[in-house]
């Protein structure tokens, strides 16, 4: 039976994780500081992870604590993106690849939901232009 | 020849089916290149849809084309291919399929057509020893680089050839090379220093100036501050085991298998300014001090000759990680401490270092 309630969270780090992580610790703190700010004042934060000097586990440690949570969702344009929420709502992990399928951005933004799944108004615009003209065609095939 | 009018690079990319979430993404890549902030993101946005198709006129002198096979290695090549489509790459010895007088041809017609306004990419040194050292369709480099500076709006020195002489001006300098800005005096010029300089930085700094149509904010070497403000060692992985005191003393040790700081096996990273520590190099796979080797400061002037790439950049005075402990423990920096120990000591190890010569090897083969 589903019930509401907290997601189960996957990750308990330790104090005496591995001294070769050094950076995934402080910036799980940074996140954490981020998602209280989207719930006190609405204010969503990107960080970019290219920035940060990522020694050999740093990221697969990140990952791991953040987990996956229950929306995941493809962009496909110039290559393939994938975007999740992580097993805390309001993390999403946004990782770009190009048409090689190299990573060429990788991010963490907290927020309601990423912007770039929302759908833009021109393109909304465009797309009832063209709903429009699909069913203007309708009826004329029905006419005829 | 490229037209040299054809629209903005918003323009380009919707000939291209680029989706608005597709740019988006490559805004969001490009910021990403450009180290800007996300937040920038909706601004670089607005100004890459209106950037205009600039001209480009690439030279090469005393150079190993290093540099060219960096940017032809770019691992991100949507996002190359698409700013290296829009700019007008009008003459590059390497790349363009015109040789001999059609390929100068091309390069005083692009002069011509966009005087005051292209963008001069330089990469190798210039030799002022004797014209002859290195020529270009019986030119020498020197009036080759007068010439088509005199019409470029500015001027970016790629690699540490071009920018600070390179190798080929390592002593004893036998062309008498010299750096471009030593020649260049009127005009903008930026140096994008490394040897080779990170791919994603070269196009980073021309995304900067397709983006804004200007340079971005330099360093006292003139290197752009996004990709050459913070040193290796600030942003080194393995600077907490420095802070520490842990390192590693020779290569195969247990402080090298643990992946401890190679301050004392020679890196040079302290004084070495560049992105390799987040950029990294191989598609983002690894850079030198993360495979196990000390970074050899090749984007700083002069780094062939700042004394054995194995050297500490000074040598400690007995056990450092003891003395910095004990630094610690009176209140003070460990940095503070290791630097003025460096200090001391720094006299004293260049006056012991010795140049090896041609005979000194033959005499210990």
């Amino acid at each position: 039976m589903n019930t509401l309630g907290p997601s189960p969270h996957p990750f308990e780090v330790s104090a005496t994780a591995d001294p070769g992580y050094h950076n995934s610790l402080p910036l799980l703190h940074e996140i954490a500081h981020a998602l209280r700010l989207l719930r006190l004042k609405g204010t969503t934060t990107t960080l970019d992870l290219s920035a940060i000097p990522f020694g050999p586990g740093d990221e697969r440690l990140l990952l791991e604590c953040l987990g996956r949570g229950e929306v995941s969702a493809k962009l496909e344009a110039l290559g393939d993106s994938h975007i999740w929420e992580s097993a805390y709502p309001g993390v999403w992990v946004i990782e770009h690849r190009n048409s090689c399928g190299e990573r060429i951005a990788f991010q963490v933004e907290i927020t309601r939901l990423p912007s770039i799944l929302e759908t833009r108004l021109e393109d909304i615009e465009e797309g009832l232009l063209a709903l429009q003209r699909a069913l203007a065609n309708l009826q004329t095939d029905k006419s005829v | 020849m490229a037209d040299l009018t054809t629209g903005t690079l918003g323009d380009t990319l919707r000939r291209n089916g680029v989706s608005r979430r597709g740019f988006l993404k490559f805004c969001t890549a490009t910021a990403s290149m450009m180290a800007l902030p996300p937040s920038m993101v909706p601004v670089l946005a607005a100004a890459l849809d209106n950037a205009q198709r600039p001209s480009v006129i690439w030279l090469s002198f005393q150079e190993c084309t290093g540099c060219t096979e960096s940017l032809t290695r770019s691992h991100t090549p949507t996002l190359e291919s698409l700013i290296f489509d829009h700019i007008s790459l009008d003459y590059h010895h390497t790349l363009q399929v015109a040789s001999g007088h059609a390929a100068e041809a091309a390069r005083e017609a692009a002069m011509q057509a966009s005087a005051g306004k292209y963008l001069l990419v330089v990469d190798g040194s210039i030799p002022l020893g004797n014209p002859g050292f290195s020529t270009i369709a019986g030119v020498s480099n020197l009036q080759i680089l007068e010439e088509t500076a005199a019409g470029a709006a500015a001027v970016i020195a790629m690699g540490s050839c071009a920018a600070f002489g390179g190798l080929p001006k390592a002593d004893p300098n036998p062309t008498g090379a010299v750096a471009v800005r030593d020649i260049v005096t009127d005009k903008p010029v930026i140096n994008v220093s490394g040897c080779p300089p990170i791919p994603v930085v070269i196009t980073g700094v021309l995304a900067h100036y397709l983006t804004f149509g200007t340079l971005p904010e330099l360093d006292q070497y003139s290197r752009p501050k996004a990709f050459y403000g913070t040193s290796i060692h600030d942003r080194c992985y393995r600077r907490p085991f420095y802070d520490k005191g842990l390192f590693a003393n020779t290569f195969d040790d247990e402080g090298a298998k643990k992946g401890w700081c190679l301050y004392k096996l020679g890196c040079k990273g302290p004084m070495t300014y560049n992105a390799c520590a987040t950029v990294k190099w191989n598609e983002g796979t690894s850079w030198p001090v993360e495979s196990g080797h000390g970074c050899l400061g090749c984007s700083q002037p002069d780094f062939w000759d700042a004394g054995g790439f194995y050297n500490a950049l000074s040598i400690p005075v007995g056990d450092i990680s003891r003395t910095a402990s004990y630094a610690v423990a009176a209140g003070v920096a460990l940095g503070a401490a290791a630097a003025g120990i460096n200090r001391k000591t720094k006299t004293e190890a260049n006056r012991q270092h010795s140049t090896v010569t041609v005979d000194d090897l033959e005499k210990t083969s």
